[in-house]
């Protein structure tokens, strides 16, 4: 089972992005993704980004990851120096494995999205019972 | 006369352009660099007026309890650590791109601040350092007394 990723580098900014209303940036945030028996769990830095700013979408097997944080700035102050610039994120993976959907999980927490993508039964390991003949 | 011809030629300074212009170097050199928390050197940014300075920092997956932030004098420091994610018993890892690890900044301000009401909040892995500025290092008006 592999998690191909389908977006560059972490870092660069996501091509081929949709348009977006907002003038904000948009980059592929650092992910960690690992397997357990029975979930895919997708770990993403997402710093800024809420809850509600977070969209999580699965259409056949590709997986879609956005945040849209709010747009923070101290109030009245001027940027006398800027070394990292605010901004939103996305991130496509493509699923070689079949997921219920209906069971998919999303939690925020200090900026790291967690999501965790329960295996369709096909895809576990089944234990086969022998029967007695 | 030549500093006006210069700020006509230049407009104002703007930070932002000359993140940009690093960033691209950075590009060019590394092929990229990583977007999310990197051990060693923490990215800020610092806002200033007259009456104090915020400093921003993103540390995503970063607890309260392992930050460490300190004012002396005119230097911020911000050290801290972000633990690594298990993925438990019998899991593996298919990608593994959020370093762990210890981090840490010092930031030289513009100007002397009141280290005893220094405020610091973590939200949504952004961490805001809000610093009012000494008031003794205020600039003052001075009135000019009649003859």
């Amino acid at each position: 089972m592999d998690a191909t990723v389908t977006q560059p580098a972490p870092g660069t900014e996501a091509p081929g992005a949709p348009e977006r209303t907002r003038s904000q940036r948009c980059y592929t945030p650092a992910t960690d993704i690992y397997e357990t028996q029975d979930a895919i769990v997708v770990v993403a830095d997402m710093p800024g980004v809420a809850a509600g700013d977070v969209a999580v979408e699965l259409e056949g097997r590709t997986l879609t990851i956005t945040g849209n944080p709010a747009e923070a700035r101290p109030a009245g102050r001027e940027a006398v120096r800027a070394e990292y610039r605010p901004g939103g994120y996305q991130r496509v993976f493509t699923l070689s494995d079949a997921i219920e959907r209906d069971r998919i999980e999303a939690r925020v927490r200090n900026g790291v999205l967690t999501l965790v993508l329960p295996k369709a039964a096909p895809a576990r390991a089944r234990r086969i019972e022998v029967k007695a003949a | 006369m030549v500093t006006r011809a210069l700020e006509g030629f230049a407009g104002a300074w703007d930070p932002w352009r000359e993140l940009e212009a690093l960033e691209s170097e950075v590009s060019r050199l590394f092929g990229g660099g990583r977007r999310g928390l990197s051990p060693g050197d923490l990215p800020v940014n610092v806002w200033a007026d007259e009456d104090g300075a915020t400093v921003t920092a993103e540390l995503p997956g970063v607890e309260t309890k392992d930050l460490d932030i300190q004012v002396v004098g005119r230097r911020l420091t911000i050290r801290g650590e972000r633990a690594t994610t298990e993925p438990g018993e019998g899991g593996r890892y298919h990608r593994r791109e959020r370093e762990a690890g210890r981090f840490g900044r010092a930031v030289v301000l513009p100007f002397a601040v009141e280290s005893d009401q220094v405020a610091a909040s973590l939200k949504d892995g952004v961490l805001t350092v809000t610093l009012p500025r000494a008031r003794a290092d205020r600039p003052r008006k001075i009135a000019i007394e009649a003859a």
